[in-house]
């Protein structure tokens, strides 16, 4: 295939940045995006030219940093997936590609498509975590019996990968599908609740700080979940919000 | 210089108990003085510094990554082990000490085997107190499945995500800590030297990879726990950036390197698909326990599906060959890794391969699918003789089982893997061999510890599947942070480390002098380009089978690609802001001397034992052949310059717990 690339490129934070047009030949459809732009990088790089710069690692699905705006999508056409696992055989001959940063006030970019999300990290530090200790004393894994289905909920919240393609999504750039897994997750848990009202409080007064939006229920951010978190989290965490702020 | 492996003395299950209660303790207000560097933040690093900080050290931490969460521990799919004992098949601490002895085909050490499965199960009470959600059975309690090498049912697990759960607890601990100011977390940043002072490691310089700064941090002890070296290979399921730049560099600064020849090759990958692969990607092991493994019988059955003229949803049963079963009936299609590795290898070599390159093999879950829908059809009282609907019910327990695996094998495949067999192929997965550590954890150089994958301790050979995580969290959670305080009961008076030592400095300028080498280098070739050519060759002469002529050449084409990545490499930008190719020269260059090393090793190591395969070395059945009278010892190997001249050193392995035989899975 030969495709038509249209690339965010901007140096470093402070530079304006700017859509620059490449042309690709002989792209296989079994790549995946990615290797797709490994090869573009490959030819730049041969030609003396600085090479796109974009967060990569796992090239699986699952350690969230590949980013990406593909034609207006986080992670691009395909649902369920990240950008690592796009493959170009869904492209045809010919297409146009727009490819930009996650675009929200909360992440910086840094250089071309590398974005800052450190302050998914900073909302975590806040409360996402139970208050316990490592010793090598805490009671049987068994000792306290887990209903299956709150078990699996729990474990379908907990599979987000931070990798901030709600935010990207969403109109309001807010992050409430990303702070609503983690606090469901602990809600959901025996284990989490000790510290829920807290918990949910402080993760929230950090979202805003961090210059996130609201929610405002248009759900675009569980269309473009590559893990398929549910709706239903933030449903929980304003359910969960409500009760702490009674407290 | 001898090595000593700082073995407790006692019978092997009171050695923990009884060097726990005599170690030197670190009083809670001196702690509040000591600082530690942990670089790498996956299930070792990551575990260990929020122990560390809990317990009160001041914690810095680095990872290359945005966020400590990547760590590609996150990729780890089917489970851990734990001598839980559960399912009441047998399991304890002893059958899992020996599993993994055996498992490791003989070459770990004893003690540190044994330990490793006395606190495995504390491993699982941590988790699930930090809200780890593995998976549960309809009771409410947890749910365990089997792996490979073993008799019993000992894995917990989170669905195909495990590594992912539990490093995700691993970061929420780290995430408390950070929060109260106990860790100092340094995001893309790079370790790239350790700083050794009067012989004790005191430091690590680091790159900034956003501004490209070069930043000088003291400490009192610093550990590496930066995983494994698999991307030697170029190809392998480790993440892009998996690198060696940490261990080697300590390797270059004293710590011995030990049985780099140890590599895993994972059997079940998804296979090459072409020139443009950048990685392999994991299928599970957990797989294996509801999958079955065949490829045609016939070989014109196997020429006609690579052709695309058969499907092989259209082969009769009797015309498949179900190696694994029918080679070891006992252990089946759960056999080891290294077993299943070189069995699928010696069937695709034999031409009966079933992809278009002919390196692949069938995995099937069409049996499994048929029984578990049938016992689910009998539970619900439907009709069990209606095959189209106990396929779907058979269906919707595999989907909730490994869901999340097939629906990664569809996306890279493109085929639909509930109705039609995976195809999958070895790859560089995991590698045992790495920094030698004594008993303490610690390196050759004092002070300077490795954990995880970095080091070479627990699993010999081969290690066995779900044992890598287990790994993982004991060294962090619960085995360095005994070790390291006995070590830094002596360092209380020291103060702080300043850090405009003249060795701070000379350390620094070594760095910068090799990243301006990069920069102004202007050769013709990307970074990349080296790298796929280091890889094939590793792949292709260090790889599944290895013999002394190849790995001959191995080592001179490796030393003359070293001479020509630097010769001819070209880096684009600058030294001093965001650079990508930058950050891979560096780790390349690494690459280019362990990989020497590594052939230098499987060269030296004149036996077959789990993950090294001898050509030379096999029993007439195709079996890896040991050698214990000559090589019953773990290579450690010195720095002296130059891989070629690097000066070997032997830890003798002593069993006395278990009893040295043949390796069968039969």
């Amino acid at each position: 295939m030969n495709l038509k690339l249209k690339i965010w490129r901007q140096k470093d934070a402070k530079d304006a940045g700017r859509m620059v047009d490449y042309n690709i030949s002989d792209v296989s459809p079994d790549m995946s995006f990615l290797e797709m732009l490994d090869v573009l990088n490959e030819d730049l790089n041969n030609k003396g030219e600085d090479p796109v710069a974009f967060d990569h690692d796992c090239r699986e699905g699952i350690c969230g940093m590949c980013s990406l705006h593909i034609n207006g999508e986080p992670h691009g056409p395909d649902r369920g997936i990240t950008t690592c696992q796009l493959h170009m055989r869904k492209f045809k001959d010919g297409d146009t590609i727009y490819i930009e940063p996650f675009r929200a006030k909360a992440f910086p970019v840094i250089k071309d498509l590398v974005v800052n999300r450190s302050a998914f990290d900073r909302i975590q530090q806040a409360g996402g975590f139970i208050s316990v200790n490592t010793s090598g004393n805490t009671q049987d894994a068994n000792a306290i019996p887990i209903q299956k289905h709150n078990a699996d909920l729990a474990f379908d919240a907990a599979t987000c990968i931070g990798c901030g393609a709600c935010v990207a999504s969403c109109k309001n750039a807010s992050a409430m599908l990303f702070v609503s897994a983690k606090v469901s997750q602990f809600a959901l848990l025996p284990q989490g609740r000790i510290e829920a009202t807290e918990r949910v409080l402080n993760m929230v007064k950090k979202m805003d700080e961090e210059g996130f939006g609201n929610c405002t229920n248009t759900g675009a951010c569980e269309v473009e979940c590559p893990k398929g978190i549910s709706l239903e989290n933030i449903a929980r965490m304003n359910r969960e919000y409500l009760f702490a702020s009674l407290k | 210089m001898a090595l000593d492996s700082k073995i407790p003395n006692g019978p092997i299950s009171d050695k923990w108990t009884d060097y726990k209660d005599h170690i030197n303790l670190v009083n809670p207000a001196n702690k509040r003085n000591i600082d530690v560097i942990i670089v790498g933040t996956g299930l070792a690093g990551g575990s260990a510094a929020a122990t560390l900080a809990e317990l009160g050290y001041n914690v810095k931490a680095f990872c290359f990554q945005d966020s400590p969460r990547r760590a590609h521990s996150i990729a780890a799919q089917g489970g851990i082990n734990a001598a839980k004992n559960y399912q009441g098949d047998g399991d304890s601490t002893f059958r899992l000490f020996y599993d993994t002895v055996k498992g490791g085909d003989y070459r770990a050490r004893e003690a540190n085997v044994h330990r490793l499965a006395e606190v495995s199960a504390n491993i699982i009470d941590q988790c699930v107190a930090q809200g780890v959600p593995l998976a549960r059975e309809y009771g409410g309690l947890l749910d365990n499945r089997s792996f490979g090498g073993t008799l019993v049912s000992r894995t917990f697990y989170a669905k195909g995500q495990t590594g992912q759960q539990l490093l995700l607890g691993a970061y929420s601990a780290m995430n408390r800590q950070i929060g109260r100011g106990k860790i100092q977390m340094y995001n893309r940043h790079e370790m790239l030297d350790l700083v050794v002072v009067n012989g004790k490691a005191r430091g690590i310089i680091a790159r900034n990879l956003v501004t490209g700064e070069l930043e000088r941090h003291s400490a009192h002890a610093v550990v590496i726990a930066s995983g494994g070296y698999g991307n030697v290979f170029f190809l392998s399921t480790n993440a892009m950036g998996s690198n060696a730049t940490a261990a080697w560099k300590v390797h270059k600064k004293g710590a011995f390197f030990a049985n780099p020849c140890y590599t895993q090759i994972h059997p079940t990958c998804i296979p090459v698909s072409g020139d443009h692969q950048s990685k392999l990607t994991l299928m599970s092991e957990s797989l294996r326990n509801d999958g079955r493994i065949w490829v045609p019988a016939k070989l014109e059955d196997a020429q006609a599906i690579r052709e695309g003229r058969l499907k092989p949803t259209q082969l009769a049963e009797e015309d498949r060959d179900y190696y694994l079963e029918r080679r070891y009936p006992s252990f089946g299609n759960l056999v080891p890794r290294d077993v299943a590795s070189r069995a699928a290898k010696e069937r695709c070599d034999a031409g009966y391969g079933v992809n278009k390159t002919g390196e692949a093999v069938y995995l099937d879950f069409a049996s499994a699918i048929m029984r578990y829908g049938k016992e689910q059809a009998r539970i619900k009282g439907f009709d069990d003789s209606d095959a189209a609907l106990v396929k779907k019910l058979g269906t919707e327990v595999i989907e909730n089982k490994y869901g999340n695996l097939f629906q990664m094998y569809e996306k890279i495949v493109d085929e639909n893997p509930y109705q039609t067999p995976m195809m999958i192929y070895p790859a560089v997965h995991y590698t045992m061999g790495g920094v030698w550590v004594d008993y303490n954890l610690m390196t050759t150089i004092e002070g300077c510890y490795a954990i995880g994958e970095a080091n070479f301790s627990d699993h010999g050979a081969n290690r066995l599947g779900a044992s890598a995580l287990m790994q993982g969290l004991a060294d962090g959670y619960f085995v360095l942070p005994y070790t390291i305080g006995d070590y830094l009961a002596k360092d209380i008076r020291t103060g702080k480390i300043p850090t405009d030592l003249p060795e701070f400095e000379e350390a620094e300028n070594n760095v910068r002098t090799q990243l301006e080498r990069f920069i102004n280098n202007k050769g013709t070739h990307t970074v990349d380009h080296f790298h796929r050519r280091l890889g094939k060759i590793m792949w292709d002469k260090v790889g599944m089978a290895r013999n002394a002529q190849g790995l001959n050449e191995a080592i001179n084409e490796i030393a003359a690609l070293r001479e020509e990545f630097y010769r001819d490499v070209k880096v684009p930008g600058t030294m001093d802001s965001f650079n990508q190719e930058l950050e891979k020269a560096m780790r390349v260059a690494d690459f280019l001397e362990l990989g020497e090393l590594f052939a230098k090793d499987a060269l030296h190591r004149n036996e077959s034992c789990g993950g090294h395969f001898r050509e030379e070395y096999q029993t007439e059945e195709g079996e890896a052949q040991r050698d214990d009278e000559n090589f019953a010892y773990v290579a450690a190997w010195e720095y002296k310059g130059k891989p070629s001249e690097a000066v070997l050193h032997k830890e003798q392995l002593v069993f006395d717990n278990v009893k040295l035989v043949q390796r069968s899975y039969k």
